[in-house]
């Protein structure tokens, strides 16, 4: 790794590993296949060929790679759902939707190193046997579907796509579908009725787990950018190999994205769980801005819950301040909120926690796709509630009203949207509540004048 | 050149819409479009009704927005109810119902952004290309400058959120937006 050069600027920080991201602002790099397979791109794919498909999945088990789109579900694990003696078309799909706020890293994989994409799609179709893939892309990246497409042709060109790759039989097609702006389309079954050319409704699970019911309700393999990369490298090391990256259960490297209030905010890789919350903000990212002090850190996109700056968390036998947390899978979960899709939101003293909130609130309320009654009224309620706190024209029981809306929609809808959109409210409400109630006016508390309120009392809130 | 017929399509209802249009006809796509559109339906070997966002994505390219007499095409072109191409126009917020500027800008509005100034940065792409955002709502997005030139919306996170505030004007991409001037400046 030493002897790569980076662009000046932005060369990794000693504490990354780069594996994923080894050609991401790399000096003389371009997107081209000649400078891939130059760089020995596609001598995995080759390799795999040569291995029985199940034996990939195998290898993919046993590296222990979780999904890097958010719920961080083993991959190998999902592979091995597909039906036994399945006589349906299998399909694979690329969730490059990439659009839970604070989650800027597949952006770089399918604008700098398309043909690792690519790679890793090709090898994962070969394992699940899938002979038609698409890759969902947001449609928000116009340049980064002509940079796959192209990709695609040149991969076409040199035989590693198309009938019999590389003269094993194998044959196989890849498509770039563009969404049209809606968030829904990345979870995965909303993504699959938008391939479907319908609106993005979410599918209810069971039965329509994708690899049983997915794409034209065929077994359907969906897994993010990052994700189909992994499958790459594991090849490269083998399963075990690549396990002793990172910690048991949390293994490989891991593009972590910071956002917000800090010096240098951008996109790190580095081994599962080597660095803590304080490493990443301090050492990695420059530290907070100025004389500021941390208010809060959102650690996995939007949708994770926030720690507070001052909290500790018991983990296991140990109390851990926020700055002692390693940025692994189970830690975050064991702190109460999860590693999710990477986007890590710092958050200063600099900031009103209601203005924060009614940010997120706003985004939910416009993403939600509204099949779910909770969901759809819930997360416009909490909108228009914490619109009114920053307006100064809340009560202090609208803080409770706004809390029990997040209550009832998480775990009452189809897709975990609802989750998504009630754990903000949920833990900026339990964590900063004084905050909150701060901001509004003890003398509108007149029912009359918030009706949702009354609503709450009678248990209908 | 391909005019629209009002001859039904095989699995089209002749439905108002159809009849509506087929009188105000002016409606047409031009070939090289069409081939393009064409060549999209084939990425789609199982289900054609699969290529409604890209066919949508094409004739939006080229018209600026989908108008009722392009959803009727679509569905003719697809063999699809009308309705069901009218349901996918309506629901996406990256498909436009009625014509934009010459140069369509989408400011990012979420957090990331929002803490880099990106409400200011709207402020200011408005105040200088002279574009009134008070009649904006949830149905109507877009606001369009007097002349034309220049439309304007929020969009939900780029995933570009370390640079903010972020926006696309067209199919650029901007980081770190400062300037207003200097941006539309760009436009000419
Ligand atoms: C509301 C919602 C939005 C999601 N958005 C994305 C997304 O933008 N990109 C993504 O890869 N996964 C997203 N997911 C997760 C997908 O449903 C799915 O779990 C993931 O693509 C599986 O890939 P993985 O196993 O490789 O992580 C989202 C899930 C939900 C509930
Ligand atoms: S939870 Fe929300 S986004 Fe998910 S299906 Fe229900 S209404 Fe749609
Ligand atoms: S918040 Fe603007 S790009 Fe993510």
């Amino acid at each position: 790794m030493s002897d790569l050069k980076y662009i000046a600027g932005k060369e990794p920080h000693p504490r990354e590993r780069r594996m994923i991201f080894k050609n991401v602002d790399r000096e003389g790099w371009d997107q081209s296949i000649d400078t891939y397979e130059k760089d020995g791109g596609y001598e995995m794919l080759k390799k795999a060929l040569k291995m029985e498909p199940g034996d990939i999945t195998s290898e993919v088990k046993a590296g222990g790679l979780r999904g890097r789109g958010g719920a961080g579900f083993p991959t190998g694990v999902k592979w091995g759902f597909l039906p036994p003696n399945n006589e349906k078309p299998v399909y694979l799909i690329c969730n490059a939707d990439e659009s839970e706020p604070g989650t800027f890293k597949d952006r770089y994989i399918i604008h700098q190193d398309p043909h690792q994409l690519i790679e890793g799609m090709v090898i994962s179709c070969f394992a699940v046997n899938a002979k038609l893939a698409y890759i969902y892309i947001r449609e928000e990246f116009p340049e980064g579907a002509a940079i796959l497409e192209k990709a695609i042709e040149e991969a076409h060109a040199k035989g590693y796509l198309g009938k019999d790759i590389l003269g094993t039989g194998f044959d196989l097609e890849i498509y770039v579908h563009r969404g049209a702006g809606a968030y829904i389309c990345g979870e995965e079954t909303g993504l699959i009725e938008s391939l479907e050319g319908k609106r993005p409704y979410p599918r209810i699970k069971p039965p329509y787990f994708p690899a049983a019911m997915g794409l034209y309700l065929c077994p359907t393999i969906v897994n993010n950018v990052e994700t189909l990369c992994h499958v790459k490298h594991i090849i490269e090391l083998g399963g075990e190999e690549w396990a002793k990256i990172g910690k048991p259960n949390n293994t490989g490297t891991r593009l972590l994205c910071v956002s917000g209030d800090v010096q240098k905010p951008g996109y790190y890789e580095v081994e599962v769980g080597s660095l803590t919350m304080g490493e990443l903000i301090n050492d990695v990212c420059g530290g907070l801005k100025e004389g500021r002090k941390l208010l809060a850190v959102i650690p996995g996109g939007s949708s994770a819950k926030v720690l507070r700056g001052d909290e500790t968390y018991q983990v296991g036998d140990d109390e851990l301040t926020i700055w002692d947390i390693p940025m692994d899978f189970d830690t975050l979960a064991a702190c109460g909120s999860m590693a999710g899709s990477g986007g890590v939101i710092v958050i200063d003293d600099s900031r009103s926690i209601s203005w924060v909130l009614n940010n997120i609130n706003a985004f939910y309320a416009h993403e939600s796709c509204g099949q779910c009654t909770p969901c759809r009224e819930g997360s416009l309620w909490m909108k228009k509630i914490t619109d009114r706190v920053v307006a100064g024209k809340a009560s202090p029981q609208d803080i409770d009203t706004l809390y029990g809306v997040a209550k009832n929609i998480d775990g009452r809808t189809i897709c975990a949207f609802g989750e998504a959109c009630s754990w903000p409210t949920e833990s900026f409400v339990e964590k900063f509540k004084d905050e909150l109630v701060a901001d509004t006016k003890p003398e509108l508390s007149d029912d009359i004048l918030n009706p949702e309120s009354e609503l709450a009392a009678a248990g209908l809130g | 050149m391909r005019p629209l017929t009002n001859e039904p399509c095989l699995f089209a209802k002749p439905t108002l819409l159809i009849r509506k249009f087929s009188f105000s006809m002016s409606f047409e796509v031009p070939a090289d479009v069409e081939a393009k559109v064409d060549e999209r339906i084939t990425h789609y070997p199982v289900s054609k009704r699969s290529a409604v966002l890209p066919v949508i994505h094409e004739l939006q390219h080229h018209f600026g927005f989908i108008s009722e007499p392009a959803v009727e095409w679509i569905a003719e072109k697809l063999e699809l109810e009308p309705i069901k191409v009218l349901e996918v126009v309506t629901f996406y917020p990256g498909i436009r119902q009625s014509a934009p500027g010459k140069y369509h800008i989408r400011v990012c509005r979420t957090l990331s952004c929002a803490m880099a100034g990106s409400y200011e940065l709207m402020e200011s792409l408005c105040e200088t290309a002279k574009i009134d955002r008070s009649g904006v709502n949830h149905h109507n997005p877009i606001a369009v400058s007097p002349d034309g030139k220049f439309s304007i919306e929020f969009a939900e996170c780029l995933a570009s959120c370390g640079t903010g505030p972020v926006c696309l004007v067209n199919d650029d991409f901007y980081e770190a937006v400062e300037d207003a001037g200097e941006l539309l400046g760009k436009y000419k």
